[in-house]
């Protein structure tokens, strides 16, 4: 599979020079960094699923983690939020700095890293609970009761997430009643309620029809001002969109990690050139 | 080919179909049969049947009988033959009656008669039949009315009779509500002071000032105490001097005191909508009314409201305890063989028989608990026990023990069901694990919750045997709730519908006027629990609707 050496891309791949002409070119040596991972190694029971990953998340930036089904970017994904805690079973090594401090270190208070660090999930995932209430959820934790600021705070957070209009007349409904697209933007403004340095969007488009996957894109490309965006996606052209780095992974190890057209166009790794242009994978 | 065709019928799949919705047929039948016939032996008991007057010949005397006709039912002659009637047996079936005859002084209530014994029967117009506090219905003629001592001269005695039975409810209205409310109200502040006098004199506390304290209020109390007995008794001379005569069958004629009467009807001349009327007035009687000669008569009031206060203590203590214990079984302990061995537990728990419940809860509430209450708490009421007796508190909390399985493994199905997506959406926000159990786990598994009460309240209202050892009595002279500080008294032992099945059926003097109120006892309390349970299913349907899931 990987020893294949046919340089012709098949009929069927993807030309991601005509999806990626308008962005600018970077580099990431002139990025400021804000997360880092240092080694990390993660066993589950006595599996390794995440081998001695390296890597450096830029500033206000959009990373986007692909690589073939099982090959550990979720995982990686939920370790810089330390979601996979939850799971049994589960042992971490290494480091992963967040703005020069390591969030694995003992004493972290998983609230002030999770505050920090929002997290949107693959299926959108609203509480039973007004629109209101959902977007308001991650302030009323943080103690806030006023009403005036947690108003603004609504307002602001959804008109970020491009879903105010869609729904300032109906603040006090089920946020269950929304479609798929809106509960997902939805979910967008209730982690960016609470002000987040960093975004982590777990294959955020996944489960949406093209056009809700297509104001998400919009989004995410929005956000990447005030936010530094991790983002999983199986799907390419999705990374090639709206990632400004993307990282390919496979096996559980970080084959290659560099700047969007580098990696898409002229890849470093043979591994990396062969997935994305449909190979295998 | 048909060999053919058969296969093919049973492999089409229709047998299934058939056996599938037999099975549910039969179940339909066997439950709609069950409320019908519940619901005819036990509703056509306050319908007023006619009152026939028919001469009876039997062993060669006749007597004149007046009597309510309270069922019929078709025998062969043969049989009446072999059970002692002088008949001639032509092959064919006679009509048997059974007929009410009230007037228990002369003997008994009820008695069956065979039609071809009977002779010029007939239903008069004016045939009375007077309902009585004791001693049950008498049936005859009324013949005169005494009022203060002197027969009224009257053209129209039923016409004259309304006023005074009027004035003697009154009366009995007066008399009642001294009883019951100031009476009672004074005897239970007495037994206050007594018991306040008796602690602080077990504490050493009781000063001079206490004592003198004690004194006045006391002699105020005896003093209005006086003051109601006088108009009691006033009252009382007043109330036997109205009375009516009655004619019974035999000729004889008595005097019947007003004071007595529950009310006096003529069946014969009800018309439909005066049947109706008085079916209702019954009804409501039943409903609304304490019960009389030995719960053979009159209301079941106290009975629906402990059940139902029962219902709701139970619930009260079963909700909040199940719920806690599933919480911890399901997201706080470790998934295990320890937990498994827990959940089996709690699984058999809910089979365990109710009377080992009633048991453990005579022993360990009552006698344990209740005692170690009264002995810490209640010295002063030595040697009768407050708490260390059976009472409607130990009741609900057996049945809460009952219960508590139920609640327990429905509430765990329902946290097993609120999706894993939701609680990472909670906690990526950085809720703790309590804040999210608190915030979203919770609300969205209350349904299953509910579902759990509805089982468990499904369960409790039906069960008898524990609760006769842990507060069920035949008649409690007081509710557990009243006007009385502290109002709610759940040392009060109770009465309690199903109890009442078993009290009315099997421990009553008078079988027959039992029967039917054992059906309408038990109708009644399919009712109380169908409306419980309707209450509890709308409540979590309204939870539903709410938390409609994310579809999991």
């Amino acid at each position: 599979m990987v020893d294949d050496t046919n340089t012709t891309p098949p009929a069927h791949a993807i030309d991601f020079s005509s999806i990626r002409e308008k962005a600018p070119r970077m580099s990431l040596e002139n990025e400021k960094i804000t997360m880092e991972t240092k080694n990390i190694d993660l066993y589950y029971g006595g599996k390794q699923a995440l081998k001695g990953i390296n890597m450096q998340i830029p500033h206000n930036r959009v990373s986007a983690f692909i690589g073939p089904s099982g090959c550990g970017k979720s995982t990686l994904l939920r370790c810089f939020n330390r979601m996979n805690d939850l799971v049994d079973n589960v042992r971490i090594d290494g480091q992963i700095m967040l703005d020069g401090v390591d969030i694995y270190a003992k004493g972290t208070n998983l609230t002030d890293l999770r505050r920090n660090v929002g997290m949107v999930f693959q299926k959108p995932n609203p509480f039973p609970k007004t629109i209101f209430e959902n977007v308001a959820y991650g302030l009323r934790l943080k103690g806030i009761k006023r009403r005036s600021i947690l108003n603004e705070a609504v307002e602001w957070s959804l008109k970020q997430a491009a879903l105010w209009d869609e729904v300032k007349d109906r603040l006090d409904d089920m946020a269950t009643g929304l479609s798929g697209g809106q509960q997902q933007r939805l979910v967008i403004a209730r982690a960016i309620a609470i002000e987040p340095e960093v975004l982590l969007l777990d294959e955020p488009a996944s489960a949406l029809d093209p056009i809700s996957t297509l104001k998400i894109e919009e989004l995410i490309y929005e956000l990447k001002k005030d936010y530094t965006i991790i983002i999983v996606t199986h799907n390419m052209q999705q990374a090639a969109r709206v990632s400004d780095y993307t990282a390919f992974m496979y096996m559980g190890e970080l084959i290659e990690f560099g700047d969007t057209d580098t990696i898409f166009t002229n890849p470093n790794n043979k591994m990396t050139e062969d997935y994305i242009t449909g190979r295998y994978g | 080919m048909s060999q053919l065709s058969l296969k093919g019928w049973l492999r089409s799949g229709s047998p299934w179909i058939w056996l599938n919705a037999a099975a549910v047929a039969m179940s339909l039948i066997a439950v709609i049969g069950l409320l019908g016939i519940i619901a005819v032996y036990g509703l056509g008991y306050f319908w007023p049947g006619q009152v026939a007057s028919f001469e009876y010949k039997e062993n060669g005397h006749t007597t004149q009988v007046i009597g309510e006709i309270h069922e019929r039912e078709e025998v062969a002659i043969s049989r009446l033959i072999e059970a002692g009637y002088a008949l001639t047996d032509d092959g064919g079936n006679a009509n048997r009656f059974l007929i009410r005859k009230g007037n228990r002084q002369q003997g008994a209530d009820f008695g069956w008669v065979i039609e071809p014994y009977m002779s010029a029967v007939t239903y008069p117009e004016n045939a009375a039949v007077v309902e009585r506090y004791e001693w049950g219905n008498a049936y005859g003629f009324i013949s005169g009315i005494k009022r203060e001592g002197k027969a009224v001269p009257s053209t129209d005695l039923q016409e004259d009779l309304k006023p005074l039975l009027e004035k003697a409810e009154h009366l009995k209205a007066k008399i009642d509500a001294i009883e019951k409310d100031s009476l009672h109200s004074i005897n239970y502040q007495l037994e206050r002071l007594r018991l306040q006098e008796r602690k602080w004199l077990l504490s050493k506390a009781l000063t001079a000032e206490r004592q003198e304290a004690l004194a006045s209020e006391r002699s105020d109390l005896n003093a209005q105490m006086s003051g109601f007995d006088q108009t009691l008794s006033e009252l009382r001379g007043r109330q036997g001097l109205d009375v009516l005569v009655l004619k019974l069958s035999s000729g004889q004629e008595i005097d019947v005191p007003l004071s007595v009467v529950v009310r006096v009807y003529y069946p014969n001349q009800l018309g439909v909508l005066g049947k109706f009327g008085f079916y209702f007035t019954k009804v409501w009687e039943f409903l609304s009314e304490d019960p009389r000669e030995a719960n053979t008569e009159g209301g079941i009031f106290p009975a629906i409201f402990g059940t139902v206060m029962m219902v709701i203590l139970m619930s009260i203590f079963v909700t909040p305890f199940g719920v806690i214990a599933a919480v911890y079984l399901r997201e706080y302990s470790k998934q295990g063989p320890l937990t498994r061995v827990i959940r089996i537990a709690v699984n058999n728990l809910a089979g365990v028989p109710s009377i080992v419940y009633g048991v453990f809860g005579l022993g360990f509430f009552v006698y344990f608990l209740g005692g170690s209450i009264d002995s810490l708490f209640f010295p002063e009421s030595y040697p009768s026990p407050v708490f260390g007796t059976p009472g409607i508190l130990w009741a609900s909390l057996t049945l809460a023990i009952l219960t508590v399985p139920v609640v327990i493994v429905a509430t765990e199905e329902g946290l097993s069901r609120v999706p894993i997506s939701v609680r990472e959406g909670s906690l990526a926000l950085g809720a703790t694990k309590a804040e999210t159990l608190w915030n979203v786990i919770l609300p969205m598994s209350s349904p299953a919750m509910m579902t759990g009460l509805i089982l468990a309240v499904a369960r409790a209202a039906g069960e008898v045997a524990p609760l006769m050892l842990v507060g069920v009595v035949k008649l409690a002279p007081t509710l557990p709730l009243d006007g009385d500080l502290p109002f709610l008294h759940l040392d009060r032992k109770f009465m309690h519908l199903g109890f009442h099945i078993y009290d009315v059926g099997f421990q009553s003097p008078n079988v027959e006027a039992a029967r039917p109120l054992v059906f309408a006892t038990a109708f009644l309390l399919v009712l109380v629990i169908v409306i419980l349970n309707l209450a509890s299913i709308t409540i979590r349907n309204n939870l539903r609707e709410k938390y409609r899931s994310i579809g999991s």
